[in-house]
């Protein structure tokens, strides 16, 4: 769906945004690009929906390539900033109609999706509201219906959570995945929150300084850490090493001070297998616990340093963003 | 429902997309009247003390120079005939001897009687200027504020972006200065006797040229700006030199010659003339064309050149 290849964007000459990345995105899938701000993916995002012209590389949304055939890519898919982009001096209905206009969306058609999009993201009892007076989770769903009205291929979200507070996040993830369910579509998405990632992505692609570091999915790049680490101690007086070593999935087994490290892959999926096993040969389980790498985790190994020191206050969130604005804008 | 959606059914217009833009604005500025009003107000605040003071007929009227009813010449400045001790002038008939002088001088030097008409309706020519320059400006909000980024990911033409910006310039100059006018003829605003709402027709033509060239001059001016008080400030610096380097307060031919110079390059200049032939003055067909004929290529080039920069902008 999405094709990339080389993709740079260099601004005034000298500020490598984007440094030659080359991904894949697929059918159906939500494909995350996860890394702190300034990384390049707000830049990145702009290359594929046409706002930006990439200085290398090339790049291509269901087959049209994004310099080339721009106006086909425009057509087919749907974006939803960063910032709230809505009209604050419009109401949300007259806001989604804009949209509906831009596209030149058969105005009867329109009208009908614009409610339709306004019940999907719960806002029909607000639709005649200015956006004004709209929470900042409303306008975010507001931006979601606007992204949708011409029924996009593919939906480029710019970090769909961000200075949102926690319950109206998941609640956005909610909507999110319901969009990808019913309107069948691929999702682009851009975060630096690791817990996003790590619920919405069916894969991540880890950037920074404007470089792919790692792709897979979620559950792939933490067992590329070596796999969760499940800590076991029978009543038994026996060593239980060559049992466990035998059950499937697991790869190593460590004993020491009477309790067993066993690395596994899947580790819920293999838990049961290794205390059934155990069971069977009349072994008694009295200690258990299962340790998954986080995505935290696997941020720290590619990166070398923690997202969360990425992560500052809304108020630095928005600093932060506005230095990058104007330099993206040169 | 599913194969519905399926089908891409977009078919982005030009019109369509110019249109909605527009309208956006249009109704932003009708939902904020405080702005409308302070946007009125400056001009109304200039003619009603500015054109009202300014009483220049005023100066040479009889009543202000209280002639006494005997005045005395001593006799050497009667050249003929010579020798004629002192010579003793009737007041009254003097008075309206600089009754008829001043009024001669008004009509040469300004065309009208009263100096209010004459400059109130310059006032056009001043809103339709700084209407034009701030709303050509509102880009830089849409850029700050990300609206113009998702405006460039729709597939809306990117001229319709621009065009949308200075069609609403217009629109704006248009409705306010028909409230100029309104209000300037409510304050003793007198019009010719060839004066007629067809006119307005002409007038409106006029300010549609003005406000196209110079909206265009500020976006593409502002286009690149991030920041709003740059522009600002430059309205705030170019609109006064702008307004007295023309002829809506004072006519051109009294100015020093280099000025004029100035004046006859200055837009202004032939949005007031225009507006004075088809208001307060008899018309000349003449100066019309020609003064239509300077704003139409004042604004074919200026237009070019901002849709050309702003569109360089747009497809970085």
């Amino acid at each position: 769906m999405i094709k990339a290849e080389n993709l740079t964007k260099v601004f005034n000459r000298s500020l490598v945004a984007v440094d030659h990345i080359t991904f894949n995105v697929r059918e159906g899938e939500i494909f995350g690009f996860l890394g702190p701000n300034g990384a390049g993916k707000t830049t990145t995002i702009n290359m594929l929906i046409t706002v930006l012209k990439p200085t290398e590389g090339t790049a291509s949304v269901l087959g049209f390539d994004v310099v080339r055939q721009s106006n086909e890519v425009r057509k087919a898919i749907g974006v939803v900033p960063q910032e709230f982009t809505a009209d604050e001096d419009l109401t949300g209905y007259e806001n989604i109609m804009l949209c509906a206009d831009l596209y030149g969306i058969p105005r009867e058609i329109a009208k009908k999706r614009a409610l339709e999009l306004l019940e999907l993201v719960e806002l029909t009892n607000f639709k005649d509201k200015r956006v004004e007076t709209y929470s900042g989770g409303m306008r975010r769903r507001l931006e979601l219906a606007c992204g949708l009205i011409n029924y996009p291929k593919v939906l480029f979200l710019d970090e769909p959570t961000l200075g949102l507070d926690v319950q109206t996040r998941i609640a956005v993830w909610e909507y999110i995945r319901r969009l990808r369910k019913e309107y069948d579509i691929t999702i682009f998405m851009t975060t630096h929150y690791l817990e996003e990632a790590d619920t919405l992505c069916d894969r991540i692609a880890i950037i920074d300084h404007g470089k792919i570091i790692v792709i897979g999915s979620p559950g792939e790049l933490k067992d590329g850490l070596g796999g969760d680490v499940i800590t076991i101690a029978v009543r038994e007086n026996a060593d239980v090493t060559s049992i466990i070593q035998e059950v499937e999935n697991v790869k190593n087994v460590r004993k020491e001070n009477g309790l067993y490290y066993v690395k596994v892959v899947e580790g819920e999926v293999t838990a049961p297998l290794i205390i059934e096993a155990l069971r069977k040969k009349g072994y008694t389980v009295t200690r258990f616990s299962l340790t998954e790498p986080t995505l935290n985790e696997v941020y720290l190994e590619y990166t070398g340093r923690a997202i969360r020191d990425m992560e500052g206050s809304n108020a630095e969130i928005m600093i932060q963003r506005l230095h990058l604005r104007r330099a993206r804008n040169g | 429902m599913s194969s519905m959606k399926a089908v891409n059914d977009c078919q982005p217009s030009f019109v369509r997309g110019l249109w909605a833009l527009t309208r956006r604005e249009l109704k932003k500025w009708l939902n904020d009247p405080v702005m409308l009003v302070m946007f009125i107000l400056q001009p109304f605040i200039w003619m009603g003390l500015l054109g009202k003071s300014m009483n220049i007929s005023g100066l040479f009227s009889a009543d202000n120079i209280k002639l006494p009813p005997k005045i005395s010449l001593p006799g050497y400045a009667i050249l003929s005939p010579p020798g004629l001790q002192e010579v003793v002038l009737d007041g009254a008939v003097l008075s309206q001897i600089l009754a008829e002088i001043s009024s001669r001088i008004m009509e040469v030097a300004f065309g009208v009687a009263d100096y209010f008409s004459f400059m109130a309706v310059g006032m056009v020519s001043m809103i339709v200027t700084i209407t034009a320059m701030f709303s050509g400006m509102s880009i830089v909000w849409d850029r700050r504020l990300g609206f113009l980024d998702k405006v460039i990911s729709t597939p809306v033409s990117r001229t319709a972006i621009i065009l949308s910006k200075i069609l609403n310039a217009a629109l704006r100059a248009m409705f306010q200065a028909t409230v100029i006018l309104a209000l300037a003829y409510l304050l003793g605003l007198r019009f010719s006797p060839t004066f007629t709402p067809l006119n307005l027709l002409w007038i409106y033509t006029a300010i549609l040229l003005l406000s196209v060239g110079l909206s265009s001059i500020f976006i593409a001016f502002s286009i690149r700006s991030t920041r709003m008080e740059r522009p600002i400030q430059f309205v705030n610096l170019i609109t006064m030199p702008l307004m007295f380097s023309s002829n809506i307060f004072f006519p051109a031919s009294l100015m020093p010659e280099w000025m004029q110079a100035v004046v006859r390059i200055n837009p202004l200049t032939y949005l007031t003339d225009i507006v004075r032939h088809l208001t307060i003055l008899p018309i000349d067909v003449t100066a019309l064309i020609v003064d239509f004929m300077y704003l139409s290529l004042f604004a074919a080039v200026f237009a070019t050149i901002g849709v050309v920069l702003a569109w360089k902008y747009l497809t970085r």
